[in-house]
């Protein structure tokens, strides 16, 4: 088996605010077809990592090179024309528009009709924009308002739009977070699914580690801004560092995890 | 030297009163996150109350007596006007909340003429500060001195307040995060009343110091307001030191610009907002913000195209309206003209506000520009109607291209405030520049070619090219470009995060919008015969606010209804009272406080109701889509 192309270099990643060191010196590579995790406890920077990867946020040093581009320090826009789908946190979506034209919007602006003053945009590759969100589950949403739609299937719309440059990888930052648990593994199986079928890399932070462990190839963690370990799922699993940071050993963490288990 | 230096201290004594108007402006933001366009008002109100009171009781004591107590009796009133109009508007999209303190701006208008009358009242000098003090040759007013001092006195009072007493540490906290202080058991309601009422008094306070200086006149608010809009875009919303320096900043670029271009001072204040707003756009002082709310409000309908029969309606409609000629009389068609032209004019402004979500405190600019353009060609160059209807818009398309630029990189209500501003700019040089525009006697005798001079013919056009602009506009609604429009209203952060250059896409409506408004001012130019600076004043600019509100901010084809309605109600209005302003004002405030969908919009939720399904949530107006950002 050939090894597939490297989407994504990351190396020697690099941001500071006033004194704290958000991320220090990450490096890490994403192949074509693969999912990789980027998991730590709060604060370890991976919201900053992927704001950096997506053009959101500016590096202090360090170079992202994407599909053997250099994108550091590029704006989103010029980074999503390259092949990139992002979706985010807090999902964040047209919300006075239909969940069609919401795809709508996304396959104008990838085929670069946006100052297209006389076509008709209810009619804008309707079929394809149908297509998407069949594909991600919501086919039968089209025509609602995306202001009336609950939580999870604002993910799910995300993912479509997501989808709609036909990227070669997704960045999604916590795709789960505020669902259901049912809802998590349904939308992360379709993601994966999704990801093999077209050869797609995804990245993707996550808290809930039984998501992390079932869905993820490969798996790096951070810790106060750098990264302490990389490998396999069950590698990862039994690192006695990754184990002392989630488990918790430090003050901090140890002090929270008590009152967690206390509740 | 001396005479830069005398200048120099001119321009500082005419900041302190600035810098009060903008500090007051600044602090009632911070905390209430309304920009309170009646700032100006309260400023003329307390100096036309200071000027009573001095006039009335003599003596030192009677002088500063008088003008403590009536910058304490404005604060009153700002009390009152918080408590029974601002209180139920703090939930409501930015848009509305300037609009409703801009109709009370109007009525106070009409109110003071009404209890002032409309002359110039000249106040009495100052008692201790009569002189002047000599420098060099030159004759400084003594009284300068003393605003000189005053403005750093109440920059540190005000600084100690907000550092040292419990209630400032409030309103710091509320600045920084309203919705935590009120989880913790503060009061909200009398925080915002008492920081209203301390902002109000320092605007009255300024009006009121102002009377030796200056005539009381009742035009001096909006003068002000304008001014003090470029202070805290420059200074920064919500930062009092910002105010400070700002103030400073724009007196001495008026006292010494008056040297520099004698007649179009304001050109250099100009070109300091714009460098100040492409390296900080969020002012000097101030700190980025992310926009909390949406400016016009949400809908939950989708828009659609419409169907065959209401385009054959729509058809029938005009067709009726074509015929009007074989039945009315003349001043009915002129009539139908002007309603006809504003209709252009409000759909342009609908365009930006409700596509583009950016709402335009100045679009009369581009109107009038475009009215100007018409008036040069065909006066100075002495070109045919036909010519000078294509070519005069370019004009508004001009101004548009170069102000839209700017006004871009804001949004909110900075946004508002900055378009605002450009129209006074545009405004000032229309009235200044004597020798190309005519100031205030404007260009006259701009006639249509034969074959429009008719009323009827001039009727038949202008309906025509209102039809065809607002059909045309309706395409772009729906056209991909309006699409990717409305998606950057929703939300830049996701538009950005699939391709869509927002400010690119912002700068293409505006400066549609602007070629639009300018259609309508060249007809506009040929219906009148000629042009004024009033053509592209504040009061049109609301005009057109008012009429895309009335409509329904929210609908596609609001604009269309609120232009006919609007227009047709403030033309008999003008005919039957003197007191318009007053009339209109009310009517402003009512539509915010309790109609704020408009007619179309009010229609639409009536026939969605009928149709049995949930009606479109209300509340959506008042509450903000919080996920977007």
């Amino acid at each position: 088996m050939s090894v597939a192309p490297t989407l994504l270099a990351v190396e020697g990643l690099t941001k500071s605010y006033g004194g704290i060191h958000a991320v220090r010196g990450v490096s890490f590579e994403l192949r074509a077809g693969e999912i990789l995790a980027l998991i730590g406890p709060n604060g370890a920077g991976k919201s900053t990592c992927f704001d950096m990867l997506n053009g959101q946020n500016r590096p202090d040093a360090g170079r992202i090179r994407l599909l053997g581009e250099d994108t550091t320090g590029k704006k989103p826009r010029e980074v999503w024309r390259l092949g990139v789908g992002r979706t985010f946190q807090i999902t964040a979506t047209f919300a006075t528009m239909t969940v069609r034209e919401n795809v709508q919007v996304a396959l104008i602006s990838h085929q670069k009709h946006l100052f297209n003053l006389w076509g008709s945009a209810p009619r804008f590759d309707r079929d394809e924009a149908v297509r998407l969100l069949e594909l991600v589950g919501m086919g039968g949403y089209a025509d609602r308002p995306c202001g009336e739609l609950a939580y999870g299937d604002l993910k799910r719309l995300e993912l479509a739009v997501a989808l709609a440059n036909e990227p070669k990888l997704l960045l999604m930052d916590e795709p789960t977070a505020g669902m259901a648990p049912r809802e998590r593994i349904d939308l992360m199986r379709l993601t994966a699914r999704i990801a093999r079928e077209k050869s797609i890399g995804v990245l993707f932070t996550e808290h809930d580690m039984d998501v992390v462990f079932e869905h993820a190839d490969r798996i790096i963690v951070l810790n106060r801004g750098t990264l302490i370990a990389e490998g396999a799922p069950t590698e990862v699993r039994g690192n006695p560092q990754v184990q002392a940071v989630y488990l918790g050993e430090g003050l901090v963490y140890d002090a929270r995890h008590r009152e967690g288990a206390s509740t | 030297m001396a005479f830069y230096v005398v200048q120099f201290l001119t321009g500082l004594a005419s900041a302190a009163s600035l810098f009060l108007v903008a500090s007051g402006l600044s602090i009632i933001f911070g905390v209430t996150r309304i920009v309170n366009f009646a700032h100006g008002a309260f400023y003329m109100i307390g100096a036309y109350i200071a000027f009573t009171l001095t006039d009335r009781f003599s003596g030192a004591f009677g002088f500063w007596g008088g003008i403590v107590v009536a910058a304490l009796a404005v604060a009153l009133i700002g009390v009152l006007v918080e408590m029974v109009l601002l209180r139920r508007i703090y939930h409501v999209p930015e848009l509305f909340q300037l609009l409703a303190t801009f109709g009370l701006t109007l009525m106070v208008q009409d109110l003071v003429v009404l209890i002032w009358g409309p002359d110039d009242l000249v106040g009495r000098r100052a008692p201790g500060f009569k002189g002047a003090v000599d420098f060099f040759g030159q004759n400084i007013p003594s009284y300068d001195l003393f605003l000189i001092v005053l403005g750093p006195v109440v920059l540190g009072i005000l600084w100690l307040l907000f550092q040292r007493t419990r209630w400032g540490v409030l309103v710091r906290a509320a600045t920084q995060d309203r919705d935590m202080v009120a989880a913790l058991g503060v009061n909200q309601k009398w925080l915002f009343t008492s920081v209203f009422a301390v902002g109000v008094f320092l605007a009255a306070l300024g009006g009121a110091l102002q009377i030796p200086r200056d005539a009381v006149h009742h035009a001096m608010d909006l003068r002000i307001i304008v001014e003090v809009f470029v202070v805290v875009v420059i200074g920064g919303l919500g930062s009092i030191v910002g105010a400070f320096v700002a103030a400073v900043l724009v007196s001495e670029l008026n006292a010494f610009g008056i040297l520099i271009f004698p007649k179009i001072s304001i050109i250099l204040v100009f070109l300091v907002m714009a460098v100040v707003l492409i390296v900080r756009p969020w002012g000097l002082f101030g700190r980025p913000e992310a926009p909390a709310r949406r400016t016009p409000g949400l809908t939950v309908n989708p828009w659609r195209p419409l169907t065959s029969n209401e385009r054959l309606a729509a058809l029938a409609a005009l067709v009726v309206a074509a015929a009007l000629p074989l039945f009315a009389g003349n001043y009915a068609l002129t009539v139908g003209s002007e309603i006809a032209i504003f209709v252009i004019f409000a759909v342009s402004l609908h365009f930006l506000m409700a596509v583009g979500g950016l709402a335009s405190f100045g679009h009369a600019a581009y109107f009038g520009l475009g009215a100007y353009g018409v008036a040069f060609l065909a006066k100075m160059a002495g070109l045919p109607m036909i010519v000078c209807l294509l070519v005069g818009p370019l004009l508004g398309l001009a101004g548009a291209a170069v102000f839209g630029f700017f006004a871009v990189q804001l949004s909110g209500v900075y946004f508002a405030m900055l378009t605002l501003a450009f129209a006074q700019i545009v405004w000032s040089i229309a009235f200044q520049w004597v020798s190309v525009t005519g100031g205030d006697n404007g260009i006259l005798g701009v006639w249509p070619s034969s074959w429009a001079a008719s009323p009827s013919h001039f009727y038949w056009l202008a309906l025509g090219v209102a039809a065809l602009v607002t059909i045309a506009l309706r395409i772009a609604v729906f056209s991909p470009f309006g699409y990717a429009l409305r998606a950057t209203r929703d939300s830049a952060l996701r538009s950005e995060a699939i391709g869509i250059n927002v400010k690119r896409m912002q700068w293409t409506a505006f400066v549609i919008a602007g070629t639009t408004a300018g259609i309508g001012g060249a007809l506009f130019a040929y219906l009148k015969g000629s042009v004024f600076p009033d053509n592209l004043g504040i009061s049109l600019s609301v005009d057109a606010l008012v009429m895309v509100l009335l409509g329904g901010v929210e609908t596609v084809s609001g604009a269309v209804i609120g232009a006919i309605v609007y227009k047709a109600l403030n033309i008999w209005l003008v005919s039957q009272t003197d007191l318009s302003k007053l009339v209109l004002g009310a009517f402003i405030v009512l539509i915010v406080v309790v109609f704020p969908k408009g007619i179309v919009g009010m229609l639409e939720m009536l026939a969605q109701r009928r149709k049995g399904s949930s009606p479109p949530g209300s509340t959506l107006l008042a509450k903000p889509i919080g996920s977007a950002e």
